[in-house]
């Protein structure tokens, strides 16, 4: 069963991955393919595992006490752009450019 | 015209007071410098990992109990993506799945026909309450055309309040927000201070024909006060129903409220249905909570929260503090909710009760007529009163001594809101206030006047 065309946008706009060509595609559907194995085990009645540490993975808890913060400088080195002391970010997400006008291997599928 | 039911469910965003974020070490404070609030993980710098905060998870509790919730003794953290530039990991850490609380309820009252004579109590069902992450604040810049990002209130712990859509209108939202406002701030679990982002709420309103299945909901979102959800919630109830009186449709969309036209107009392009991935959070095993029975036997103390313990330490909620005003004051069950709306009134109130040999039947009236009308026309808060409660005592024990009478009273009251340090007694004796006793000088003062007053007297005579 193949990936469609739809799909295949919607995870690109999702995740903004590029599955540039037919190798790409086909290494997902291969993954699907390899997952779908799962469906062949009869999990009805079984709790989802969240992890094989099971009860032994127990949550920390932290105590309510003020130990970080305050390396504005640092943080913003790695900001390309900045303003005072702010990130700068464009007005709003940009959007993918539509299907038709992407340079990747979709628009020839 | 076949009537119209309205349907009104609440989403409600509360920060949690506490002074460390939700999963970082990273202090929590409204107004401090762009970005200096912030740790690498609140950055989403490679490499981070979260921590829970005990005391989040102890507000949540509280809330939910408070809430007459159930709390789940094991609850779990998932990831829910979108991309946004205040949001720097690319998804938020939420409880989609199992949430800390379910299944609660929440009473508030109304006053029928604005009299605040006739008080009726409804109910919200309270489908949940969720832990998650707070985002950081975009900044629109559109001259320049960009957004500047500051991220000290991502990650900051924030309780999800999701109400059942119970709700009729305006006046009830409204309602229903003020009295868990009032219990957040009872519990301290979040001080709620609308006008600081401490408490966010967000409106879903639909309208339906009766015995027909519910309409298309929108979404209204961008409310920053108690009074403005009342008008937002109406105003699209309205919308609606003239929209499909008009034989038009409701579209399934998010919009927001313009205070300022008093509308609810549509959002910026919210890119169709969002489709947020949820998944589990993989670097946070499940939440366990204990109660007494299954509390471990080796554990260490700091590591369990036991929901039994916080139970027994929830203080009075404001209506358990109502119902004690009116038992132990006589006052009505309308004035208990004046003193507990008006934050420090009730303490005002009880203090004044404790100097006075007034009743307090007789003392509300001076304390919701005269200090509170005084302290509205003035934006004045009960801390900020030029009447201290030792001297509106004063004032009361002089009135029921009977050596003045109330409209005296009254002016002196007019006299101490001067806030020039004079006692009540020294602006009696200064206004020549006090009543005279004594039967004889009151008769030459009545023959005085009459005497004076000769024609007038054989009018009235006459008739």
């Amino acid at each position: 069963q193949k990936v469609s065309v739809e799909v295949l946008d919607h995870l690109e706009h999702l995740a903004l991955v590029d599955f540039r060509d037919a190798e790409g595609v086909e290494r997902l559907q291969k993954a699907i393919q390899f997952a779908d194995q799962l469906h062949e085990v009869n999990t009805d009645g079984v709790e989802p595992m969240d992890s094989v540490l099971e009860d032994r993975w127990c949550l920390y808890l932290r105590e309510d006490d003020v130990t970080e913060g305050n390396c504005t400088k640092e943080l913003l080195e790695n900001a390309r752009e900045k303003v005072e002391e702010y990130f700068v970010a464009p007005p709003g997400n940009i959007p993918l450019p539509k299907l038709e006008e992407r340079e990747t291997f979709l628009q020839g599928s | 015209l076949a009537p119209w039911i309205p349907v009104v469910g609440l989403e409600i965003h509360a920060q949690i007071s506490s002074n460390s974020k939700l999963f970082s070490g990273s202090q929590v404070q409204f107004a401090a410098p762009p970005n200096s609030l912030v740790s690498f993980f609140d950055a989403s710098l490679p490499g981070t990992l979260p921590v829970l905060n005990r005391r989040c998870v102890e507000a949540a509790v509280m809330t939910g109990l408070a809430l007459n919730c159930s709390i789940n003794k094991k609850s779990l953290f998932d990831r829910k993506h979108y991309f946004y530039a205040d949001l720097p990991a690319g998804y938020q850490i939420t409880q989609q799945r199992v949430p800390i609380a379910v299944n609660g309820s929440l009473s508030y009252s109304l006053c029928i026909d604005n009299k605040m004579s006739q008080m009726v109590t409804k109910t919200v069902r309270i489908k949940q309450i969720q832990l998650e992450q707070d985002s950081g604040k975009s900044l629109h810049d559109d001259t320049r055309s960009q957004t500047l990002v500051d991220l000290n209130r991502a990650g900051v712990g924030l309780m999800e309040v999701v109400m059942e859509p119970d709700m009729c209108c305006g006046e009830e939202a409204a309602a229903a927000v003020r009295e868990l406002q009032l219990i957040l701030q009872t519990l301290g679990s979040s001080q709620a201070v609308m006008a600081e982002g401490q408490l966010r709420v967000d409106a879903n309103v639909s309208v339906h024909h009766p015995g027909e299945p519910y309409g298309v909901r929108t979404e209204v979102k961008n409310i920053n006060s108690i009074r403005f959800l009342a008008k937002a919630v109406d105003y699209e109830i309205q919308r609606q129903i003239e929209e499909l009186e008009n034989g038009g449709t409701i579209l399934n969309e998010t919009r927001a409220f313009d205070s300022k036209l008093g509308c609810t107009v549509p959002m910026r392009d919210k890119e169709g249905k969002q489709d947020y991935r949820f998944m589990p959070e993989p670097n946070l095993p499940p939440l366990i909570l204990y109660d007494a029975k299954s509390l471990p036997a080796n554990m260490n103390h700091q590591q369990v929260i036991n929901i039994d313990w916080i139970h027994e330490r929830l203080p009075d909620l404001p209506s358990v503090k109502r119902e004690k005003l009116v038992e132990q004051y006589g006052i009505l069950p309308e004035h208990s909710f004046t003193l507990l709306n008006e934050d420090g009134l009730a303490e005002f109130f009880e203090s004044v009760v404790k100097q006075t040999q007034m009743k307090p039947k007789k003392v509300i009236g001076w304390i919701l007529n005269d200090l509170l009308s005084y302290l509205k026309q003035h934006s004045l808060t009960v801390k900020e009163s030029p009447v201290s409660s030792s001297l509106l005592a004063d004032l009361l024990n002089l009135l029921e001594k009977k050596e003045i009478s109330s409209t005296a009273a009254k002016r002196v009251l007019v006299e101490l809101w001067k806030g020039e340090g004079k006692t009540p007694l020294e602006i009696v004796k200064e206004q020549k206030l006090e009543l005279l006793q004594d039967q004889k000088e009151l008769e030459q003062i009545c023959q005085a006047v009459i005497d004076g007053q000769e024609n007038e007297v054989i009018m009235m005579v006459l008739g």
